[in-house]
């Protein structure tokens, strides 16, 4: 079973790539309010069980797909 | 074994490994390797130096995945034992990540690597390494790093500060946006302590200055 695991920064501050993406954007003449930049990891689990895939994600992603002094993440089932 | 050896950290991907260990043997003292992939005594070593570089070509984050490493099983045990444990630059990373130390290290303010000669200043002289030196104390080193901006929030910040955490400052210009100029910080207990900046790099004169040779006076 596939499960996504999209980590995000935290706050605009912390997001330097958001940043230098947003400003290329805007010097390139598009309009853009704001632009942010995280990572998205896709684990192929052998785990079947859909609750319990959620579950071991989670845990492998608290161990260390994030930071949480920095980063926020969500799952979803592919 | 006897513990007056000091053990230097190889990850794949460190690069300052062998400065380092030239650095405690020019200072009188015998060092010896350790290998990631392997757990070694905690009771073996009189300190442990984690050196910079870029362990695992700095993928998912600077350090996340040499924190993991079962060598840093066996520099957390130490370290729960009261032994010295010294991180530089790529080491400072490796140490926030493994939960030895607060904070994280992020992307420069400016978003650029690094490379330059800064002043700092040492805000509490209870670390094992750089003995000699004073509160108060002035010294120039090297700095070469993209991730080297100290972070934390308020609150933490605010406990480093209360519990004297705080190790090394940057003296004049704050090079990479990191929290209340913050260069280098210990543990609760004082026994982990690291650092951006590079004292392996200012041992001798030559090497442009030798502030950082009291770092590896053990």
């Amino acid at each position: 079973m596939k499960i996504g695991v999209k980590v995000m920064p935290r706050q605009e501050v912390l997001d330097t790539q958001g940043r230098a993406v947003e400003n290329t954007l805007r010097q390139n003449g598009r309009e853009v309010n704001s632009c942010r930049v995280g990572r998205y990891v896709v684990l192929d689990l052998p785990e079947t069980d859909p609750a319990k895939a959620m579950e071991k994600a989670k845990e492998m992603a608290e161990f260390v797909l994030y930071n949480p002094l920095i980063e926020t993440f969500e799952l979803e089932q592919l | 074994m006897s513990a007056s050896l000091i053990g230097v950290l190889r990850f794949p991907g460190t690069n300052c490994d062998r400065d380092v260990f030239e650095a405690v043997e020019a200072r009188g003292s015998k060092a010896v390797w350790l290998w990631h992939a392997d757990r070694f005594d905690p009771r073996a070593y009189r300190a442990l130096i984690l050196p910079g570089g870029f362990s695992y070509g700095d993928y998912l984050r600077a350090g996340a995945l040499a924190a993991r490493s079962p060598a840093m099983t066996s520099v957390r045990e130490a370290a729960a034992r009261g032994v010295p444990v010294l991180g530089i630059c790529n080491g400072f990373q490796i140490l926030c990540e493994s939960g030895l130390l607060p904070g994280v290290l992020i992307r420069n303010e400016n978003r650029r690597f690094i490379d330059e000669w800064v002043d700092l200043e040492l805000a509490n002289p209870q670390s094992f390494f750089g003995r000699g030196l004073a509160a108060g104390a002035r010294i120039r080193l090297p700095i070469a790093h993209a991730d080297g901006r100290y972070y934390v929030e308020p609150d933490d910040l605010k406990r480093l500060q209360d519990n004297g955490q705080i190790w090394w400052t940057y003296h004049g210009e704050n090079p990479n946006g990191s929290v209340a100029n913050i260069a280098g910080v210990m543990n609760e207990a004082k026994n982990v302590g690291a650092l951006m900046p590079h004292p392996e790099r200012a041992i001798f004169d030559w090497m442009g200055g030798a502030d950082g040779a009291a770092f590896f006076d053990f």
